[in-house]
């Protein structure tokens, strides 16, 4: 066990570990300002990549405008989610709430299979593919880019919740509901948005981590599985617990699967997640809450 | 509720193999049905039971040379520990929450199917699995198998509606529909869900032991999360807390694959939307939905009859 | 009966209780009133083990009961009843209160489920018992009516049938009389004395004076989580430290 190898992973895994932070940042931002857990997260990093790849295979725009343009579609997608499957709940029950965000999941799922097909796609890196060494490690041009957008996109976040109205008025809703509603926010408005805004965070990530590992119709699955799994370590934050929470399931996935066995690699994130469940639900940062009858 | 079932004579080779798999949804379907539908706990790795099941008793039976009807309890025992000792701290979670731990929970065994390669065959699978044998028949044709799978599943009905209307059952509810109530009434609610969840393990074992002395081959691919989701919509679809509604749901979701021949694909992309269906229109089911429906249009059709 | 002794509940920077102790005597109907926000259905909440105290200590009968959850004070005999009444609306009422037998039955999940012989006569036992609290309550004749379709009143009927079933030697009641009607409510104040005529010990949160002054026998007065008085409904009426602390409470 050298140090360039336990380095070369841990670099790998803090890459892996930004996207699962995003896609937990956008669990939390819907769970916090619904109460919902969106199991159709996942299928939003997906779309992101594969529409990414229609824009540039079919409507041959340069990478710059196919971005946007993805991104733009996936968030349509998370409209029409909410619109149609979350909106007109009559009974939101967290039984129903589960079961449907499944069922749309499933469903968003199944219609990408139908349009894209099953196999894997790639996506061109964004500035080529020429290693750069670090210590004794090397890393892609990719996992800067990954880095670095994961990192402006969580400092948009930060402004846009802790300076504008729209942002203050979501953290409002999230603490209290029923206050925000008296005090003349739009609490459906505020619902819509925090899907738009999960939606278009998750479709970011898929993108920027397509041209590593490939895309296809049934890799936001496990993706979501694991962006909850950061979401849960964090305690549902929409901020810094939940990208610690993001790199440290990264790196400890890397480094389980390179040192211990790699059959076993998408196993370590639900034991991860597990042992939170039962030892500290409310993440590693949360407080404690006590039960009001 | 009258369960009305006379095993038809049906020829037809094909449609007995279909129905075997039909009885073996439903014995699963009620064991969820117990879990989610009674008790209102939301598992979403249900297959990783039935997995456990058909994998203990297919090893213990071809590596092992023990006798199926001895491996079949003992895989059953086996689960049922397992699913008491993990049920304590994960039913201690709620909803989403409890959602989100089973599933991880039914991935974890999904893996552990496919790389322990020395005692699974990991992903090609597990074969040779012996069929069963009472009184000199071997259970090795669909006829036979259609008898025995549906004289357990039967039995299991019988089981699950006796036990719905009584003491323990009433308490299962009374803890779905307010936990704090119950508690205050006498019911310790921490118990009760953990021998539901043992028990639904323990039907699921069973129906998974039968899946593979029926089949005599399994592997990894049946027992995944698709199925856990596919066991899910069945019993939503055929109606929450309701044993007839399970084997409708199971009846329903495996029969229309078969129906839509051809279109084997397209099959998830119909149970997402079922489920976003049902849960929309018909929240109760099946088993409510129609007949309110029936009664919806009688109302009606009285009202323009006597004006 | 029940003995209170130096409770103190504290919700971060609330001290929701301070230091409230009192006893209660066996057969008694005693009433624990007080302005909004008292700490009345808190203190109920951690006698009946549904929070943790921050201190003080609970005696049932002589037993050290503090901090024990509900269901196993069911056991040592004493039941409550919520403020907003929490019944099981997918069932049956009659289904509602055979819960409520579920201390005085045993039949496990194996027996009830292969329904064995011991567990079919058990179920009759319960069924009569049930019905007959039923009777108790006035209400035997919605037996087979769901308890979510019932009206406030008769749930409120329900609610108390069904903690009646667990046969309690006390009952602890959280603002019976809320949402009832001024007819409801006399037939509450008769219920709750037959109760007491059976031997069982009755505590109850109220904000209706009229009912409590009415078939209470000792009254206890709490003020912004403290107790301010104890003492008769006579005494009560007449201390001056609650009628200021009531200033401008009508009734």
């Amino acid at each position: 066990m050298q140090f360039d190898q336990i380095l070369q992973y841990a670099l790998s895994g803090l890459s892996t570990g930004a996207i699962y932070a995003l896609i937990g940042i956008g669990f939390s931002i819907i769970y916090n300002a619904t109460g919902i857990i969106n199991f159709a997260q996942g299928e939003f990093v997906m779309l992101g990549g594969l529409l990414t790849l229609s824009s540039l295979e079919l409507l041959k725009l340069p990478l710059w405008a196919a971005i946007p343009c993805a991104v733009a579609v996936s968030t349509v997608a998370g409209i029409l989610f909410e619109r149609l499957a979350i909106r007109p709940l009559r009974q939101p029950t967290p039984i129903n709430l589960v079961i449907i965000t499944i069922g749309g999941s499933i469903l968003i799922r199944g219609l990408a299979m139908l349009v894209w097909g099953k196999d894997t796609h790639a996506i061109p890196p964004f500035s080529g593919d020429t290693p750069i060494a670090i210590g004794g490690a090397t890393i892609l041009p990719q996992h800067l880019w990954i880095l670095g957008i994961t990192l402006v996109t969580i400092l948009i976040n930060k402004v846009y919740f802790y300076h504008t109205i729209s942002g203050k008025a979501m953290r409002a809703c999230s603490y209290n509901r029923r206050a925000a509603g008296l005090v003349g926010i739009d609490v459906k408005r505020m619902v819509l948005f925090s899907f738009i805004i999960s939606s278009a965070m998750g479709a970011v990530a898929g993108i920027i981590v397509a041209p590593l590992t490939m895309t296809a119709y049934d890799v936001g699955v496990m993706l979501g599985l694991k962006g909850f799994c950061a979401a849960i370590i964090g305690g549902m934050s929409s901020g810094i617990s939940t990208v610690i929470g993001g790199l440290i399931l990264g790196v400890l996935e890397s480094l389980g699967a390179g040192l211990i066995s790699s059959g076993y690699k998408d196993a370590i994130a639900f034991i991860i997640l597990l042992l939170i469940l039962f030892i500290r639900p409310q993440g590693l940062f949360g407080k404690a809450d006590s039960e009001r009858v | 509720m009258l369960v009305i079932v006379a095993p038809p004579l049906f020829k037809g080779g094909y449609l007995m193999n279909v129905l075997v798999f039909v009885g073996i949804n439903t014995m699963l379907a009620i064991a969820l049905n117990l879990l989610l539908g009674y008790a209102g706990q939301i598992s979403l790795g249900h297959a990783g039971f039935f997995g456990l099941g058909a994998y203990l008793s297919g090893i213990l039976t071809t590596t092992y040379g023990l006798n199926p009807w001895a491996a079949m309890p003992a895989a059953a025992g086996v689960v049922g520990c397992l699913a008491g000792l993990i049920g304590f701290p994960i039913l201690k979670l709620k909803g989403h929450y409890l959602a989100m731990a089973t599933l991880g929970l039914g991935i974890i065994i999904y893996i552990v199917f496919n790389e322990t390669v020395e005692f699974t065959g990991g992903p090609s699978g597990l074969s040779g699995i012996p069929n069963l044998q009472l009184a000199g028949i071997t259970f090795d044709s669909d006829v036979k198998n259609y008898y025995l799978i549906w004289g357990v599943t039967l039995a299991v009905m019988l089981f699950s509606l006796n036990l719905a209307n009584s003491r323990v059952g009433r308490a299962l509810r009374a803890v779905h529909d307010s936990e704090v109530a119950a508690q205050v009434l006498g019911v310790n609610s921490r118990i009760l869900k953990v021998q539901i969840f043992a028990l639904s393990a323990v039907i699921s074992s069973l129906a998974g032991s039968l899946y593979a002395h029926t089949m005599t081959f399994i592997s990894p691919a049946s027992f995944g999360f698709n199925f856990s989701i596919e066991l899910l919509t069945m019993v939503v679809i055929g109606g929450l807390g309701s044993v007839f509604g399970s084997f409708l749901g199971a009846a329903l979701l495996t029969l229309l694959p078969e129906f839509l021949r051809g279109a084997n694909d397209y099959d998830i992309i119909i149970y997402g939307a079922l489920l976003v269906v049902m849960v929309m229109f018909m929240p109760g089911g099946l088993v409510r939905g129609i007949p309110a429906l029936f009664r919806k249009i009688a109302a009606r059709k009285g009202e323009t009859g006597h004006a | 009966m029940l003995e209170v002794s130096g409770i103190t509940q504290v919700f971060g920077g609330v001290t929701a209780l301070d230091d409230v102790s009192f006893a209660i005597a066996k057969g008694d109907i005693t009433g624990v009133i007080g302005p909004n926000g008292a700490g009345k259905t808190t203190l109920f909440n951690i006698i009946s083990g549904i929070y943790r105290q921050s201190a003080g200590t609970v005696l049932l009968e002589g037993k050290d009961v503090t901090g024990l959850a509900p269901e196993r004070l069911a056991r040592l005999a004493m039941v409550r009843t919520f403020q907003n009444i929490e019944l099981f609306g997918g069932m049956t009422v009659l289904e509602n209160v055979m819960v409520g037998m579920h201390t005085n039955s045993s039949s496990g999940l194996l027996a009830c489920a292969l329904k064995m012989p011991w567990c079919i006569s058990e179920e009759r036992r319960i069924r009569g018992g049930a019905g007959k609290w039923l009777e108790f309550t006035g209400i035997a004749d919605l037996a087979d009516h769901t308890a979510g379709s019932l009206p406030f009143g008769k749930g409120r009927l329900l609610e108390i049938a069904r903690a009646l079933a667990v046969e309690p030697r006390i009952i602890l009641m959280d603002e019976p009389a809320a949402g009832l009607n001024s007819q409801e409510t006399l037939g509450l104040a008769q219920l709750i004395k037959r109760i007491r005529d059976l031997g069982i010990t009755v505590v109850l949160v109220e904000h209706d004076m009229e009912l409590v002054m009415d078939i209470c026998d000792r009254i206890i007065v709490l003020n912004l989580g403290r107790k301010l008085a104890e003492g008769t409904p006579r005494e009560i009426q007449e201390s001056p430290e609650v009628i200021a602390a009531y200033l401008g409470d009508d009734e």
